[in-house]
């Protein structure tokens, strides 16, 4: 195990105690809940899409700090981009948490969800820090009301 | 780690565990995560060992020496489990996966033979997940009802409400003796004598409760008592399902198969006598014999020495974790085994576990397969810290400096 540095980044402790897009926005057109029932987090997803684009997004509920900071990070990164954008990122996203230990990941790509690189090295993590991800990869896709993951 | 009053010197037990010896991420491994399964002593290790590399064969029916060999540590692992609990007859010891089966084993078998439509069965609000669903299953098979018994604030069993809810439709009561995510010890006699006053019989669901103290199936008068070897010091895969002879020859089996059965033919299958009745197939033979030798350990030491040694290492545990500002401890009853539950101001229990993790402390984060009890708290899940034996003042102090940690990653 690496240094717990690593996971609880400065910035990952300060979205989760002060977590940005944290409402139901005003108007929203869908909300998806996103559900881990091995650990007991739980969000919904508010979004609002304006054709290609997602024009507002928030969540609420209640989790632990890398499911918390990643679902708060997620909203600032999607936030007025297209709905293909957050999808590509969350493919870079996945790609850099499933890294092998030691291995690089295009920084670039990631912006500033690089915070959660650390993940990669706590295995049981992983699934706290896509939660969010899934949530809303699910609600743009529009298949059904509430996901999981284990 | 030194010798208490009493004579139980731990620093001699921890070396018969020789997993405890190790380091984790760099730190002393500091285990406290006994009530999700519990270490072994290398007496155990080594009768698997000794039965995989000198008499592995099956058992029952062979007539060879090895057969032979392996039957006679098979039956004896039954004897040594009825002195454990005190049953008056090898008969009535079932070997079956663990806690889990010999619920199921009940609720399939004595179930299904007596609940029928509109009938009730009671369990209380603190169960396991594998004390409610066996139940929910059968009640739905038969149209019959749930009944649960609730609990207060600090994790007690509401015993009033508990006799208002025996009535005359209650076909069965199924209850924890020592609750996995509270601590909590039931007052199980009462609860049997209230039952058997009206005629109902009681399974006592004894995982975390065979592993700690002593356990007398006769003094406690109930009808089943079912625990797991892994949470008793022995091999995962083996467990116990005690029942009163009686009970058991009234009851259908509860699979079919080779070993339970006296004859087959295709018009008519007469069945083995207990214990084989329940025991179909070629069971865990190895885990069987380990447990045996697990039994064998406990029983060197003295139950009632890891009882009162674990309740010293509770108390002193309580004292610790409850001197933290924003922790709060769930589960704080009167009468309480070595669980310490706790959740922490703004942190959540995934969190604490991992950060604890990375000073080789293992304790267990969520819900403890008791989602009902979280429910019954409002909180999503907890931390806990569950004691055996082998822990340590040290270990203690371990952890309320790894709480101490915690508190600081997220100040």
């Amino acid at each position: 195990m690496s240094d717990l540095q690593d996971l609880y980044q400065d910035i990952v402790i300060d979205h989760n105690s002060r977590p940005r897009n944290f409402r139901k926005p005003e108007g929203a057109t869908r909300s998806i809940e996103g559900y881990n029932p091995l650990c007991g987090d739980r969000y919904t997803l508010y979004l609002k899409v304006d054709g290609d684009l997602i024009s507002d997004i928030g969540f609420q509920g209640s989790g632990c700090a890398i499911s918390k900071a990643s679902a708060s990070m997620m909203t600032d990164a999607v936030k007025g981009r297209p709905t293909k954008h957050a999808q590509e990122l969350f493919d870079s996203f996945h790609k850099m948490l499933m890294r092998p230990p030691g291995a690089d990941f295009d920084a670039d790509e990631v912006g500033d969800l690089e915070a959660l690189s650390g993940v990669n090295q706590y295995p049981a993590r992983v699934k706290c820090a896509v939660l969010s991800w899934h949530t809303l990869h699910a609600a743009l896709e529009g298949d059904g009301d509430s996901i999981t993951t284990e | 780690m030194t010798s208490n009053g009493s004579g139980f010197d731990v620093s001699r037990i921890r070396k018969d565990f020789p997993i405890l010896a190790q380091q984790v991420h760099g730190k002393p491994l500091v285990y406290l995560d006994n009530a999700a399964t519990s270490q072994k002593p290398q007496s155990v290790l080594d009768a698997l060992n000794r039965y995989y590399t000198t008499e592995n064969s099956n058992i029952h029916r062979g007539i060879h020496y090895l057969s032979e060999q392996a039957t006679a540590d098979y039956e004896e692992s039954r004897s040594k489990i009825r002195r454990l609990v005190n049953a008056s007859d090898d008969r009535e010891i079932i070997f079956v996966r663990g806690t889990t089966e010999g619920i199921n084993l009940v609720a399939g078998s004595y179930g299904r033979a007596n609940v029928g439509e509109g009938d009730e069965v009671i369990i209380s609000a603190m169960e396991h997940h594998s004390n409610i669903v066996p139940w929910q299953i059968l009640c739905q098979e038969r149209s019959a009802h749930l009944r649960v018994v609730p609990m207060n604030d600090d994790g007690e069993l509401l015993v009033d409400e508990y006799e208002r809810l025996l009535g005359p439709r209650t076909r069965l009561v199924s209850m924890v003796h020592v609750s996995n995510s509270l601590g909590t010890i039931n007052p199980m006699r009462r609860v049997i004598e209230m039952a058997h006053s009206r005629g109902v019989p009681v399974l006592v669901d004894g995982a975390q409760s065979a592993p700690h103290m002593n356990v007398d199936v006769q003094d406690l008068d109930c009808d089943f008592f079912a625990f797991s070897g892994h949470k008793l010091y022995g091999p995962t895969g083996i467990g116990v399902l005690y029942g009163k002879a009686d009970l058991l020859e009234s009851m259908p089996p509860y699979q079919g198969g080779g070993d339970m059965i006296k004859s087959v033919s295709f018009e008519k299958t007469t069945y083995n006598s207990l214990p084989y009745k329940f025991e179909a197939g070629t069971p865990n033979i190895a885990g069987t014999i380990g447990l045996g030798a697990a039994v064998d350990y406990v029983s060197s030491i003295g139950l009632e020495n890891i009882e009162s040694y674990e309740h010293e290492l509770l108390e002193y545990g309580t004292k610790a974790l409850s001197s933290i500002s924003g922790l709060r401890l769930i589960g704080t009853a009167r009468k309480k085994a070595g669980i310490l539950s706790f959740v922490l101001d703004g942190v959540h229990p995934h969190d604490i576990g991992t950060i604890l993790d990375s000073e080789g402390i293992a304790v267990r984060t969520g819900h403890h397969c008791t989602q009902p009890v979280m429910e019954r708290f409002g909180i999503p899940a907890t931390a806990r810290a569950s004691l055996a034996f082998y822990n340590t003042r040290d270990e203690i102090d371990a952890l309320a400096k790894g709480i101490d940690k915690v508190l600081e990653v997220f100040s």
